[in-house]
């Protein structure tokens, strides 16, 4: 890809630390790759947090756990999973981590356009996940209105629920810093020679992204102040008495939301399309659509939000436009799944672990995507709307989408991460109890829902208890598996064998420098002269 | 280094003097008269007054404080998108409210 050549002259990021030594070398460091794993870091640590929350909400579907919890702990539970989820861990997801890590060397750069604002976008994250936990303990207690914060009910609940919205709105500045770092980044230190058509598909990705959370991370942010003001002052704007409309809410909450949706699954497609040419050991296919797709996906999956609003009450003209636009924003989706099976036709297969879990996150994502079309028919809509149906199918596209593309992503740049290969038959081994105890617990949830189950009940009727026996067995196998996962990649981090510095035999310029790479990246700035899949023909056998 | 001292220059030969700040400040204050006169006009007359005035204020800040004037096409373009961003969201939102 380029005229760079692996150099060892400089010591590893992890090595070389500046002035400073032991944990505030880490704290006030401004190098992208430190910022990245500050993210990994706690990122997964919030992960396993949310995941301990949803494994007791499972307990409590069986009988012999029934008691276990209130039913006002149950709604406190689900709030602050759907919180930790998905503003600690899927939407700052493969960005925080990958893009921080990994765009300034996809690009030929040393670092991002701004150092200390990344670094400042973490400690905007902390701060907002502290504010988040500090929620919990604090006022009222801990929210009980779900994730989505939704008026009215949330304007007059007793629980802590403007200090949990200052703290999402606290997390929208760090999603929103990151958002103008990484399109600077990619506007203005790209290697020479890198033109757009030349970026990784991954950077394509981070820049799609970068314009949402943009774009619409300020909309929620207001959104979120007006909710404070309106508990505080009771300014009206959600208050039909007083002239406000509460649908107004969950426009503005969905107007950014759904787009998040995006912001949390598009750099996970990014991933997905370095892993497949890298184990197919051939050039994408359809390089342009899927970077095109991107863009598309971002600019339509900005217009589909009210598909969230179909029962609300709003107007069928609107229910209508949605749900067309809905079912157009599925067309550049099913072009990026095209494309990378079609990467794999005739490819030279290396099946190796990053390549099975991105396989696995095509298979689940497309289930996940499957059932959102579903759902984006206005019928069956109706009569889905708030069951287990919705849990299951966003949880395909979400833990199956992202958080497979995530285990995908930290398989493949581990070695060049951490400098150390981890076992891949313990990478293995953990796949299959999380592979089957996901499908379990989320195909089961699906079933639940056609049959009626609602979400966020406490308490469920005779007929389905079965299937939730059978979800909660499988979020046990879920769990088991990720622990499997994690511990085997922790083991390695400490007694891994040393990696080398193009295991996979990837073209992209991560590989041409040193595991785990130096501080500033490459010691010349590379010169790119082609496109970034290029392999060389291998002479028959 | 030289490319930004040419562009300072440029900006401070551009600059267009207190005066003309003064006249759109003045003006702000009277489109803002006409706002608060216009939502004394029943609901409907406020909403368009919103819709309309708004905008047109919006868009003096944007041209005259905040330098829009003197920028380059890509500024203007960046905004344009940006605007036009807002008026597809007030669409679709209006495709439901104005039908409920």
């Amino acid at each position: 890809m380029s005229s760079t050549h692996a150099s060892t002259a400089q010591p590893s990021y992890l090595v070389d630390t500046g002035a400073r030594q032991g944990l505030m070398a880490w704290l006030t460091s401004t190098d992208h790759k430190r910022v990245g794993l500050l993210y990994l870091y706690s990122m997964v640590s919030f992960f396993f947090v949310g995941a301990i929350i949803g494994l007791v909400m499972r307990l409590v579907q069986l009988t012999t756990f029934e008691k276990l919890i209130t039913a006002q702990t149950y709604n406190a539970l689900f709030t602050l999973h759907g919180v930790i989820m998905i503003f600690l861990f899927v939407i700052p997801g493969l960005p925080a981590v990958f893009g921080n890590f990994f765009l300034p060397i996809l690009i030929g750069a040393k670092d991002v356009a701004f150092p200390r604002l990344n670094l400042a976008s973490w400690y905007f994250y902390m701060a907002g996940a502290i504010l988040a936990v500090l929620a919990l303990f604090t006022g009222g207690g801990a929210p009980d209105t779900g994730w989505t914060f939704y008026a009215p009910f949330s304007l007059k609940t007793g629980t802590n629920v403007s200090l949990a919205v200052f703290a999402a709105f606290i997390l929208g500045f760090s999603s929103m810093l990151t958002g103008i770092n990484f399109i600077t980044t990619i506007h203005r230190m790209r290697a020479p020679g890198m033109s757009w058509f030349r970026m990784p598909l991954m950077v394509w990705a981070i820049y799609s992204t970068a314009w949402i959370q943009l774009l619409a991370t300020p909309i929620v942010a207001i959104t979120l102040v007006l909710v404070i003001l309106e508990r505080f002052f009771g300014i009206g704007i959600f208050d039909p008495a007083k002239g406000g409309d509460p649908l107004l809410y969950q426009h503005l909450f969905w107007i950014y939301s759904h787009p998040a949706v995006y912001i949390m699954i598009l750099p996970a497609m990014g991933a997905i399309s370095e892993i497949i040419p890298t184990f197919a050991k051939r050039t994408i296919f359809g390089y342009k659509a899927i970077a095109f797709s991107s863009m598309s996906i971002a600019g339509v999956g900005s217009l589909v939000w009210a598909h969230h609003m179909f029962t609300s009450g709003m107007s069928n003209l609107a229910q209508l436009v949605f749900s067309l636009l809905t079912m157009i924003v599925a067309v550049p989706s099913a072009i990026k799944v095209f494309n990378w099976v079609s990467t794999l036709y005739k490819g030279s297969i290396d099946f190796q672990p990053p390549l099975f879990f991105a396989l696995s996150f095509i298979f689940l994502f497309c289930i996940g995507g499957l059932t959102g079309v579903m759902q984006g028919a206005l019928a069956i809509n109706v009569h889905i709307h708030d069951t287990y149906f919705i849990v299951g199918h966003f949880h395909y596209v979400m833990f199956g989408g992202t958080g497979f593309a995530f285990f995908a992503a930290l398989l493949y740049w581990f070695p060049k991460m951490f400098g150390k290969m981890y076992s891949k038959k313990a990478i293995y081994a953990s796949w299959y109890p999380m592979f089957i105890g996901f499908n379990m617990l989320y195909f089961g949830m699906l079933i639940l829902g056609m049959m009626g189950m609602p979400r966020r009940y406490y308490v469920h009727l005779p007929q389905y208890h079965t299937l939730h026996v059978v979800a909660t067995v499988g979020s046990w196998l879920l769990v088991l598996g990720l622990l499997m996962f994690f511990g085997a990649l922790l083991y390695a981090i400490f007694k891994g064998e040393k990696a080398e510095d193009n295991p996979w035999g990837g073209v992209t310029l991560e590989w041409t420098i040193p595991s785990p790479p130096p501080l500033e990246n490459f010691e010349e700035i590379p010169i790119v002269t082609r496109g970034p899949y290029h392999f060389e023909p291998q002479a028959k056998s | 280094m030289s490319e930004h001292a040419e562009h300072a220059v440029d900006h401070t030969q551009e600059h267009p003097g207190y005066g003309l700040f003064i006249k759109v400040w003045i003006a702000l204050l009277i489109l803002t008269g006409c706002l608060v006169g216009v939502s004394h006009l029943g609901q409907t007359a406020a909403v368009w007054g919103l819709l309309t005035l708004t905008p047109l204020k919006a868009g003096l800040v944007f041209y005259y404080f905040m330098h829009l004037k003197y920028e380059g096409p890509l500024f203007k373009i960046v905004v344009l998108v940006t605007l036009g961003t807002l008026l597809i969201f007030f669409a679709l939102l209006f495709s439901d409210v104005a039908f409920r």
